[in-house]
């Protein structure tokens, strides 16, 4: 028992011992989990996102084009700014706009044609490209091909905005009342229209038109001391208001991101760290402090047990501190099992040890190892979503990942921090972690050259 | 004390790394209180054997035997008998030197004031008690080299193995470790030490084993070992004027075995000094030689590993 407390009290003392290392260790990981936490959400959940930079080119002038800016630039998501098509095509390519919305000539008067009709007749609209229309307006949409996500975004507040733009022209706009003239005299004069359909949108027009003149007598009405406004003044909304609720470990309990950026953060430099013990042990291997150990009477289970014991602590020192400065400056809390979460962290921490062990076992060059070793961690990590949640991979790249110890620290560290899950929720992660301990470790000590490099 | 073995027996010790024979069939014996020397050029096969004699290594065959007892595992108690003293320097540079040999101590088990009292030896024996405290990296090369040599006697072992313990140190501190490793000598501990040294071979051992390519070219006393010489004695005579001087006809004369000229100085081996002096210094005046300085001197190990190998100890490095 001397020998095993003297080896793992050896490895803890030149751990401390290197104070530099120890600062920077601690120091680096913490300052990128506040930078990740705060990007991902911060400690409200509400953190103020950046806006998509939107560039639009009004080539029409018209009331809808104006209009349909005007709800553009409303939308919290973006920020949206004029431009001509020429800057707006270099501002894209650059990146330095996300998008660039170009609303061609007559786009409002052939939308509001394509409203009732379906079709803009003339098909005189023209994109930003040149290209000709067909039977629907065009908007032409210039898009950074590496902000995908945000295009998606883009699109959908663009239809929105578009359908209220265009639908108070034409129920309450000048435009949309010449309009509804226009298009019903084309019903008229249609032969190849159907009686019936004929009669139908002779009554649709009619009845926009009895309601815009009602609105004009309100608005006399309104001049002469009445106010009031019709439900069509503002045009054609959504029919649906979203309430959104972050479903966290309870009712009034805001996610805070910095719960998971810490445990990503935690996970990966702790594994780094594991790392280093391996190829230390792998450098010691060549060293005369070998042979001095393997002189004295030490079975090979304390001189490799003891480098797991201390690697293990050295782990649990560093979840405690990262841990700890979460909670008291960002209030990360551990709302669920704090038996669960010392059992993550505690099964996480010999998953490392092990994971050391096995990298000096299996290690031929310190270079070569270090190379390897630094790839395989790197994945780890990514794969485990220490970085990025894993909802943001394809399906089949998540259903992999479940083969990736980390994942399951991952997923025991959020569970028993802000997910505020149970005990029992903790289980599956803390028996996957000590499996893989098992096999690490079964690989470490099969594999493990005890020669001694004369 | 009777002892009914050797404290050391290595028996056809046999160990390869692939195609690569490093040891081959090396045998010798160590007894209570000799100091061996195993002595051969780098990569003669000298860490090799003391690694298999530590228990750092398996031979593919032949046995070593501490007291009549095989180290048969890890764990053997018969490791307790053995102190090694790495060729590289075994220490933690950034703890103290107290910290590295109360680390040492405890991977034998020692504990409380026996710790202390090994500890504070040890230092003395090694003239390091006054730095103690310090860290191993404020350390010169020779205070680790000494710090080195102290963390193997910890645990008070009976046979010490000093694998090229002087290696990159000064003078001084190479006489310092002499000094120490005569003390221990004294004190009764067996001694095997590997060097490419002879001076230190000729210095401190009762008897050399000189190895090479993995063989045991020779093992006996330094005296035993010069009786393999041709010559006993060596006559260096600097000559006034050595260009076109010719050696080889001083061979005729009957005491002189070799004669060779080296950058101006006249080597001469005879058997007898007594008689074999006056014959060469008469047959210089004779043949119109003249000399300013005469000197003779025994040959060395470097002269013994050049008649056994063909080859020079130095060039063999």
């Amino acid at each position: 028992m001397i020998p095993f407390l003297a080896l793992v009290l050896k490895d803890l003392k030149l751990f401390f011992n290197n104070r530099r290392a120890v600062i920077v260790g601690l120091l680096v990981p913490i300052v990128l989990a506040s930078f990740f936490g705060y990007l991902f959400g911060g400690q409200g959940g509400n953190a103020e996102t950046s806006k998509v930079p939107v560039l639009v080119i009004d080539q029409d002038g018209s009331d809808i084009s104006r209009g349909l800016i005007v709800q553009l630039s409303g939308d919290k998501n973006l920020d949206v700014k004029a431009s001509t098509l020429d800057a707006a095509r270099e501002a894209v390519r650059k990146g330095k706009a996300t998008a660039a919305i170009v609303i061609p000539k007559n786009f409002g008067r052939d939308a509001g044609r394509a409203l009732f009709t379906g079709s803009s007749e003339t098909g005189s609209s023209e994109t930003g490209s040149g290209e000709t229309g067909e039977k629907k307006p065009e908007l032409g949409v210039l898009y950074d091909p590496s902000h995908n996500m945000e295009l998606g975004m883009v699109k959908g507040l663009l239809s929105g905005a578009v359908m209220q733009s265009v639908s108070k022209e034409m129920f309450t706009g000048r435009s949309g009342r010449e309009m509804v003239d226009e298009s019903l005299a084309q019903v008229e004069n249609n032969p190849r229209l159907p009686a019936e359909d004929r009669k139908a949108l002779r009554d649709l027009l009619g009845g926009v038109k009895k309601f815009n003149e009602r609105q004009d007598e309100d608005q006399r009405r309104d001049r002469a001391g009445a106010s009031g406004q019709t439900q069509l003044s503002g045009g054609l909304t959504m029919p649906y208001q979203t309430r959104e609720e972050a479903i966290t470990s309870g009712h009034d309990v805001a996610y805070n991101g910095y719960a998971h950026s810490f445990g990503g953060m935690a996970i990966q430099f702790i594994l780094f760290m594991g790392l280093d013990a391996g190829i230390a042990l792998l450098m010691l291997r060549r060293s005369g402090l070998w042979q001095r150990l393997r002189a004295a009477p030490l079975s090979r289970s304390t001189l490799l047990g003891s480098r797991a014991v201390s690697a293990a602590l050295v782990s649990s020192f560093i979840l405690a501190v990262l841990f700890s400065f979460a909670r008291v400056v960002f209030g990360v809390r551990i709302l669920g099992s704090f038996a669960g979460f010392v059992g993550v962290c505690a099964a996480f921490s010999l998953m490392t040890a092990a994971f050391g062990l096995m990298v000096a076992a299996l290690g031929e060059t310190v270079e070569a190892t270090r190379g390897y070793s630094i790839m395989a961690t790197l994945i780890m990590v990514m794969l485990g979503g220490a970085w990025v949640p894993t909802f943001v991979f394809p399906k089949w790249l998540r259903t992999l990942t479940v083969v990736v110890p980390t994942r399951w620290a991952m997923d025991g560290l959020d569970g028993m921090t802000w997910r505020g899950l149970g005990f029992s929720s903790a289980l599956a992660p803390i028996a996957v972690l000590l499996l893989f301990t098992l096999l690490f470790g079964v690989v470490a000590v099969t594999r493990f050259r005890w020669r001694t490099e004369a | 004390m009777i002892h009914s073995s050797a404290m050391l027996e290595v028996n056809g010790l046999t160990k390869s790394y692939g195609k690569l024979m490093a040891v081959s069939g090396v045998s010798f014996r160590a007894d209570y209180g000799e100091t061996i020397g195993l002595l051969g050029p780098n990569g003669a096969g000298k860490t090799t054997t003391v690694s298999i004699i530590a228990g750092l290594l398996s031979p593919d065959s032949g046995e070593v035997l501490i007291e009549g007892k095989q180290v048969k595992r890890d764990t053997d108690p018969v490791k307790l008998k053995i102190g090694l003293v790495p060729q590289d320097m075994a220490l933690y540079d950034q703890l103290t030197a107290r910290d590295n040999l109360t680390f040492f101590a405890a991977l034998y088990s020692l504990a409380g004031a026996t710790v202390k009292q090994a500890i504070g030896d040890a230092l003395t024996l090694v003239g390091l008690s006054d730095r103690a405290g310090d860290k191993v990296e404020t350390f010169s090369g020779g205070m680790k080299r000494r710090l080195n040599l102290a963390a193997a006697l910890l645990h008070d072992p009976q046979i010490l193995l000093l694998d090229e313990p002087t290696v990159g140190v000064d003078p001084q501190s190479r006489n310092a470790i002499f000094e120490n490793l005569e003390t221990l000598k004294k004190r009764g501990k067996t001694l095997i030490y590997t060097t490419h040294y002879m001076e230190e071979a000729e210095r401190l051992c009762d008897r050399i084993v000189i190895i090479d390519h993995g063989k045991l070219i020779a093992n006996d006393t330094l005296q035993g070992l010069h009786k393999l010489l041709p010559v006993t004695n060596v006559i260096a005579v600097e000559l006034d004027h050595a260009d076109g001087f010719k050696p080889e006809p001083m061979l005729a004369l009957p005491e002189v075995k070799s004669a060779e000229l080296d950058q101006g100085t006249l080597r001469v081996g005879v058997h007898d000094l007594s008689r074999g002096a006056p014959g060469v210094l008469r047959w210089l005046a004779e043949n119109g030689h003249s000399y300013h300085h005469v000197s003779s001197d025994q040959p060395n190990l470097e002269t013994v590993f050049l008649t056994l190998t063909g080859r020079s100890l130095r060039d063999s490095r």
